[in-house]
């Protein structure tokens, strides 16, 4: 059985700025957009402001690159999950950069990134005011990006890895430690699951590596629940209104029930079934326990039904509102909207629907992305936005 | 193809240079021929220190460290508090924290971690001396400084379980310690700051 969360006390602490009427801090926006040899684009350089973006042009003009390249100033391999090899425009002689000066949640920030230069595989460089930064996560000190893109619209109906892919995007948005112990547990499985094919493994040495997974395990297990419980505290207070589906939220697959117990004891309990489970797991071929078997369970909230019961439609408008319950909660927790890159993000909704939605997108306090093949549909965003017309990968407006 | 410059011996010097950690093979020339050009005052006297080394160098029979005799420099030190043994995945390890000078403790080199996906087990490791060399008593502490790595982690808690049941506290480096920082590129203060700090298992 699923457990649902109840409202976490973090949440309480951090409670939002909106609740109490106090004004949001200054807006994070990009000021300026450079890319170099950038997918399609070998060369652009926009002057931007305070204002939303709409991207409007054919299919294939670069209008997902574009965001693409938004979605580089975060950690991780972008909205596409490309390899950067892939990123780099065709025929270029060097890798790709990106260049933005952001008016960032510490104040103004130039950062460059990108791979020109780089000459092992699969790193990317960044510079934060012309200094190089150790690591890629500095990013999250300056800004927070998030998207919405037409590959996740099957979220709910596919594989359960997409989901928690989504799920643990949303949590390494608040807490960028939980990458770091995804990767580590993985690392660690990996260990067990080579150690179990041997002939008799080590049974003291097989418990160190599962001390470690349980350790890792528990606690990424903890930050997902936290992050759902605060995802529901804040869908429950309803601030969208009748205009998206508000969506209930629960994990299934990994200590459920479990939650309100100690990590110490949870720790052990998983360290007792990754020992009871060896003799299955090694004819498995791989751990059939742990967090990576979660899965995010989604329900339309009003309607009472498994999301992937739901119409398209219905589920495209769910997963609207959470993305934006995610943004509002980054927005509560930082202090600072993050920018939100909706791609194609106007195809699926009514003439009514955009309008709330572009609301709503406002109404967050950061700039937001949008795409869509005709200017028109953007309409009711009025003065609100900055439209410019994308074509073979150049951009004018 | 490109025309020699030198003859073999020195072509042979240069290749065994570009091996050392540091040089490349632009330096290693650069290397070899400053060497070269300064044959008495430097290559034969590095030569004879080398050597000298090489038919001294051993790996000390206590601790696992290298030097020339054995037990070790370290070990045979007498006014080191032996009740304390640091243990370290390599001897750049056991450098570093001596560089720190925090502790005047012993030490014990496990000449790598655990890991499954390299191959590298328990035989590998000189883990069974440690547990000897606690079992033969006078070890109040063990500090185990490992890497925050996976393995380093595993590996840690590897050396507590062999270790259940016997008279010896069991301590881990203090947070502060970059996630798979290498212990060998931490400054000395940030060594010394997690040595004081650690905490118990
Ligand atoms: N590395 C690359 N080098 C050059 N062109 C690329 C590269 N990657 C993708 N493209 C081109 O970019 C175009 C797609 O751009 P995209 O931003 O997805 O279009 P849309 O405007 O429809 O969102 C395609 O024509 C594709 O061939
Ligand atoms: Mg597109
Ligand atoms: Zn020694």
């Amino acid at each position: 059985m699923p457990f649902h969360l109840a409202l976490a006390p973090a949440f309480v602490l951090a409670a939002p700025n909106v609740e109490f009427g106090l004004p949001m801090p200054h807006k994070v926006f990009l000021n300026r957009l450079k890319l170099t040899e950038f997918r399609n684009y070998a060369a652009l350089s926009l002057e931007l402001d305070q204002r939303h973006v709409v991207l409007t042009g054919e299919n294939g003009a670069g209008k997902t690159n574009l965001m693409e390249a938004v979605s580089f100033l975060s950690p991780g391999r972008g909205l596409r999950r490309a390899a950067y090899a892939d990123v780099t425009r065709v025929g270029a002689s060097d890798g790709f950069s990106v260049f933005a000066a952001v008016e960032g949640m510490e104040g103004p920030v130039e950062i460059g990134t990108g791979t020109a230069g780089v000459t092992e595989g699969q790193s990317r460089r960044l510079r934060l005011n012309g200094t190089a930064a150790a690591s890629v996560d500095e990013l999250t000190d300056h800004l927070r990006v998030l998207w919405l893109t037409p590959s996740m619209d099957g979220l709910f109906t596919g594989p359960s890895s997409d989901r928690r892919r989504f799920l643990d995007r949303l949590v390494l948005s608040l807490d960028p430690e939980h990458g770091r112990r995804a990767s580590e547990f993985d690392r660690a499985m990996r260990s067990r699951n080579r150690l179990l094919t041997e002939f008799r493994p080590d049974p003291a040495w097989l418990t160190a590596i599962e001390r470690e997974m349980a350790g890792l395990g528990v606690s990424m297990a903890l930050a997902r629940q936290e992050m759902l419980g605060l995802l529901t505290a804040l869908v429950e207070r309803n601030v969208d209104g009748d205009v998206f589906p508000s969506a209930r939220l629960a994990l299934s697959g990994f200590l459920d029930d479990e939650g309100h117990r100690p990590a110490y004891d949870l720790e052990e309990q998983y360290l007792t079934m990754l020992r009871d489970g060896r003799p299955r797991d090694a004819a498995a071929g791989r751990t059939l326990d742990g967090p990576h078997r979660s899965d995010l369970l989604v329900r339309h909230r009003e309607k009472d039904m498994e999301a992937a019961r739901c119409s398209t439609g219905e589920q495209k408008a769910l997963l609207v509102g959470l993305v934006l319950a995610h943004a509002r909660l980054v927005g509560d927790m930082t202090g600072h909207a993050p920018i939100l890159l909706l791609d194609e993000i106007a195809a699926h909704l009514d003439i009514n629907r955009r309008a709330a939605l572009f609301d709503l997108v406002d109404g967050l306090g950061g700039q937001a992305f949008m795409t869509g093949t005709d200017q028109a549909m953007f309409e009711a965003l009025g003065d609100r936005g900055r439209f410019l017309t994308v074509s073979h990968g150049s951009v004018t407006g | 193809m490109a025309k020699r410059v030198t003859g073999p011996e020195i072509e042979k010097l240069i290749q065994l240079l570009a091996k050392v950690p540091g040089l490349g093979p632009r330096s290693a020339r650069r290397a070899a021929l400053h060497l070269v050009k300064k044959k008495d005052q430097l290559l034969g006297p590095l030569a004879d220190a080398m050597g000298e080394a090489h038919r001294k160098v051993r790996i000390c029979s206590c601790c696992g460290n290298v030097d020339t005799i054995d037990p070790c420099t370290v070990c045979s030190d007498e006014r080191r508090d032996r009740s304390v043994i640091i243990v370290v995945e390599d001897v750049s390890d056991l450098w570093a924290l001596e560089r720190a000078g925090a502790m005047n403790a012993a030490y014990h080199v496990l000449g790598g971690t655990l890991s499954p996906l390299d191959g590298v087990g328990p035989d590998d490791l000189n883990i069974k001396g440690l547990v000897q060399r606690v079992a033969n008593g006078g070890v109040r502490e063990l500090i185990i400084a490992v890497n925050a790595t996976v393995e380093g982690q595993t590996t840690a808690h590897y050396i507590t379980d062999q270790l259940e049941g016997m008279e010896v506290k069991i301590t881990r480096l203090a947070h502060g310690v970059p996630v798979g920082g290498e212990l060998d590129y931490l400054d000395e203060g940030t060594l010394a700051a997690a040595l004081r700090a650690r905490t118990s298992i």
